[in-house]
């Protein structure tokens, strides 16, 4: 392991109440003392890689690229009703980049880097290491370079290092997704200088050397790492891409029980807790602080597959969607965390998630499927992914209960995590499902882009419809200031309500659980972004 | 003694072929296994075409000899492969892991022997009495609760409303650092380095996942100390013992504990084994960093280098079970001749 420090270097390291001097009485000292600037932090999942792009790096370690790597650019962040902080899609911000220019074409970003700018080792962050890393993003393939061509980021010769401080990309044609998908954690700047002494004939991008070493300019550093333990981040106080963090240390300990976690945090040993069950927000708000923020561009679905013959009858998948218990699912699945999506009175509004017009009514179910041709009812798996299962099976028990008073009988399959990812979106061969899928960029095109067309990852359904496939073309790129824009996307809201492969229950939340600890900041990415932490 | 070292030898060679079997059928089985892992793997936003770069990138898109050639070959340099789900090599892995279970088990087999072989002996020479039906009472109390809910009871009065545990946060609470490792029990390499406050620090995280392992065990151990107590005093030896007027403490523990032995000893083998298995709920409750977690989130993972390298580590560690409970054989029993087994 190239990261672990010395054991006593470690202590020594540490806040004033972790000195030497403390030593003895260590064996007495409850957690929460164990110093004012450390912040303890428990989470459930593991994380397994400190390099995003490596493939089969899983979600949680993408907060790794957030704490300890800078980007060119950031959102910004907003207060939220409920007086919790949220980034802010709507602003882009400086991150490493001190400013920037878009050509009048649209076609040429060009990104002056900050000249204070300096990575953890004190060495100057240049277009060269900006240039390197873009490089590397785009050309290690899997998730990175996805996400890298959603911005339209596709390949090496689109990025230029013209000085030490300008850095431009050049796009094949404008889009509105090219400055956001810079600031999402995908296209994070490495130092290159240190990554190519680890740069072998096998392993062109130093994979196996970032894999376990943080060397950004970010406002951590990863000073300890034991996988399936812990992880632990130490303040870079060389940071200039934002005032620094009030934490000299966060460490993230990984606790697989729910019921642990949630002893922990009530406890007040722990800090923070990610990522908890709706159950225990409602439980635990007013003890604790607990902060539930509606994931943006983000939804709950029913999804009903096209290769499956009763869902091909329009009447039938409207039955379906009458006979769905929304409000007591709302109520029991996500104890009333979220945003219901069902009731709605009309496209108004270009805001996505919205709800869709419909509501429990068994009468118009039953109106529908009588049209149908499949009014004796049929049978029909109903599946469920096992790593859900805390929202998935009470949705799914509800809706079986109504679905059989039409005469639809459905058994209930959980599916168990890796078989899942295959069965539903690679192969889409689950006639019905319960399906989530949130958006990055948060524009209402984007969600069509990969849920609605043909072919695409989290079109689960097998959905196809040429004006669909038209319309989302013609917006993806297009601003949202644009005339066109607005009348094009309610017409994509409109089809996908009156079509349904999906049929929208709710906007789910992420709630997580602080006490003792301020600074939590909803991001988009949904992991910790440990950069405003502070004691207290 | 020659003749031992002999025999012992002759029982590994015949280890050789079980091992070979493991090794073969653990790679057709994690390949029979449903889930895709390229798709697992590929992340959350991966098309088709990142999917099979994926699969490209972790091998497995050659033929099933193919990838068993390369699975042997790496085998035989003592590479186990790189697990997916932790991005480690799994052979560093299991040496941080296997140690962590392997501490909780003794350590809490340890106690559950403390407890349950005087209890049964107890209840043996007691049958009917108060004593015999306590710890009847007891052992049943501790098999039928489940470990996750013995578990979370536990730490709920101990932690939560009493405050007297330290907080369940594995092996040692963030505060400390690990001990040097030499032998990758806490208790060991921090008595080893002679740092009292690791020590106990580590000693108070394992009393209530050990205690609640102990509980889980005490049934087996002591209804089988209390049966073959029962049939060791109502033997002829025993009756024998008793004509030539021995004391009552020579032929309880010289005679009848020492007959009694056998068959609890073989029992110990067995809830040790299965002790392992039933660990992962346990590791679960308390963020206990051991194989059977490990073991568990790789099979939901169908992480292949990962569950190999597990069911081979639990293969070897049976086989050496297995020997170490035959020479415990022939030590208390010396009529079983080792090698004429």
């Amino acid at each position: 392991m190239g990261l672990d420090t010395s054991r006593r270097g470690f202590l020594k390291g540490g806040s004033v109440a972790l000195g030497a001097a403390a030593l003895p009485f260590l064996k007495f000292m409850p957690a929460q003392a164990a110093g004012d600037d450390v912040v303890v932090v428990v989470m459930g999942q593991t994380i397994n890689s400190l390099d995003l792009h490596r493939t089969g790096t899983n979600r949680p370690s993408y907060q790794v690229a957030v704490n300890c790597y800078d980007r060119l650019v950031s959102f910004g962040t907003k207060t939220m009703p409920d007086g919790s902080l949220s980034y802010d899609y709507s602003t882009i911000v400086p991150e490493i980049a001190e400013s920037w220019t878009v050509s009048d074409d649209g076609k040429v970003l060009t990104f002056r880097i900050k000249p204070e700018a300096v990575f953890q080792d004190g060495s100057k962050v240049t277009a060269q290491d900006v240039k390197w890393s873009f490089d590397r993003a785009v050309s290690v393939g899997g998730f990175p370079t996805t996400q890298m061509a959603a911005g339209g980021l596709l390949r090496p010769d689109q990025f230029a290092a013209v000085d030490e401080a300008t850095f431009t990309v050049t796009l094949d044609k404008p889009s509105k997704l090219a400055l956001p998908d810079l600031a999402v954690p995908v296209p994070f700047i490495l130092n290159s200088k240190i990554a190519k002494q680890h740069v072998t004939d096998a392993d062109p991008w130093a994979m196996e050397f970032v894999h376990k070493n943080t060397i950004g300019s970010g406002a951590y550093k990863v000073v300890r790492w034991d996988p399936g333990q812990q992880l632990v981040y130490e303040r870079n106080d060389l940071w200039t891409g934002g005032p620094l963090p009030g934490a000299k240390r966060v460490v993230l300990r990984e606790v697989p029980s729910q019921a642990t976690r949630r002893a922990l945090i009530e406890r007040g040993d722990v800090q923070m807790s990610w990522n908890i069950p709706n159950k225990d927000a409602s439980e635990l708000d007013g003890k604790v602080e607990v902060y539930s923020t509606p994931i943006e561009n983000a939804i709950y679905v029913v999804s009903l597959n096209y290769n499956f013959e009763p869902f091909q009858d329009p009447d039938v998948r409207k039955a379906v969607a009458y006979a769905i218990p929304y409000e007591e699912i709302f109520k029991t699945a996500a104890y009333g965390r979220g945003v219901p999506m069902w009731g709605g009175s009309g496209i108004e509004t270009i805001d996505w998630p919205q709800p869709s017009p419909y509501v429990f009514d068994l009468d118009k179910a039953r109106e529908h499927l009588e049209k149908s041709a499949f009014a004796g009812g049929f049978d029909v798996p109903f599946s469920i992914d096992l790593g859900q299962s805390d929202w998935m099976e009470p949705t799914a028990l509800l809706i079986q209960e109504q679905l059989a008073k039409l005469g639809i009988t459905s058994t209930i399959d959980k599916i168990p995590g890796a078989n899942w990812r295959t069965a539903s979106l690679v192969e889409k061969r689950l006639p019905l499902a319960l399906e989530t899928f949130g958006g990055w960029l948060n524009y209402p095109c984007y969600y069509f882009f990969w849920a609605y067309q043909e072919g695409h990852l989290f079109n689960s359904s097998n959905y196809a419809n040429p004006e669909i496939e038209q319309l989302v073309a013609e917006t993806l790129d297009l601003p949202v200031e644009h005339p066109d824009y607005a009348p094009k996307v309610k017409r994509m809201f409109e089809i996908a309500f009156e079509d349904l492969p999906r049929i929208p229950l709710f906007q789910p939340a992420l709630s997580v659980a602080m006490n003792g600890a301020t600074g939590y900041e909803y991001w988009f990415h949904r992991e910790l972004d440990a950069r405003k932490l502070a004691k207290g | 003694m020659n003749r031992r070292l002999r025999a012992v030898l002759a029982r590994l060679a015949q280890a050789l072929p079980v091992i070979l079997g493991v090794v073969l059928v653990s790679f057709l089985l994690t390949r029979a296994l449903p889930g895709d892992p390229a798709a697992y793997f590929a992340g959350d936003a991966a098309d088709a075409a990142s999917i099979e770069e994926t699969r490209v990138k972790l091998g497995l898109d050659r033929s099933m000899p193919e990838q068993f050639g390369l699975y042997v070959l790496q085998l035989a340099q003592g590479d186990l492969g790189q697990s997916l789900t932790t991005g480690q090599p799994v052979v560093e892995e299991l040496a941080r892991r296997l140690p962590a279970s392997l501490e909780l088990t003794l350590v809490a087999l340890l106690v559950s022997c403390g407890i349950a072989v005087p209890l049964g002996v107890l209840a043996a020479t007691r049958p009917g009495s108060w004593v015999d039906h306590a710890c009847r009472l007891l052992v049943t109390a501790g098999v039928s609760l489940p470990t996750f809910f013995t578990g979370v009871a536990l730490i709920y009065v101990f932690y939560y409303l009493t405050g007297w545990a330290p907080s369940p946060l594995g092996r040692l609470d963030f505060i400390y650092l690990e001990p040097p490792s030499v032998t990758g029990f806490f208790l060991i390499d921090a008595a080893l380095a002679g740092d009292a406050e690791t020590w106990f620090a580590a000693l108070r995280q394992l009393i209530l996942p050990a205690a609640t392992l102990a509980l889980f065990t005490l049934a087996p151990i002591a209804r089988m100390t209390r049966a073959a107590m029962l049939s060791a005093l109502s033997s002829d030896y025993i009756r024998t013992a008793r004509a030539a007027g021995l004391t009552s403490r020579k032929i309880l523990f010289g005679y009848a504990f020492r007959n009694a032995l056998l068959p609890v000893v073989t029992t110990l083998g067995m809830v040790f084994s299965f002790t392992l298995g039933a660990n992962v709920l346990v590791e679960k409750v308390f963020a206990w960093p051991g194989i059977g977690s490990y073991a568990v989130e790789a099979l939901v993972a169908s992480d292949y280098a990962a569950v190999q390298g597990f069911v081979l580590c639990m293969a070897l560690l049976f086989v050496a079970l297995n020997l170490l409970i035959d020479l415990a054989y022939s030590m208390i029993d010396p009529r079983i001749g080792f090698d004429s087994k």
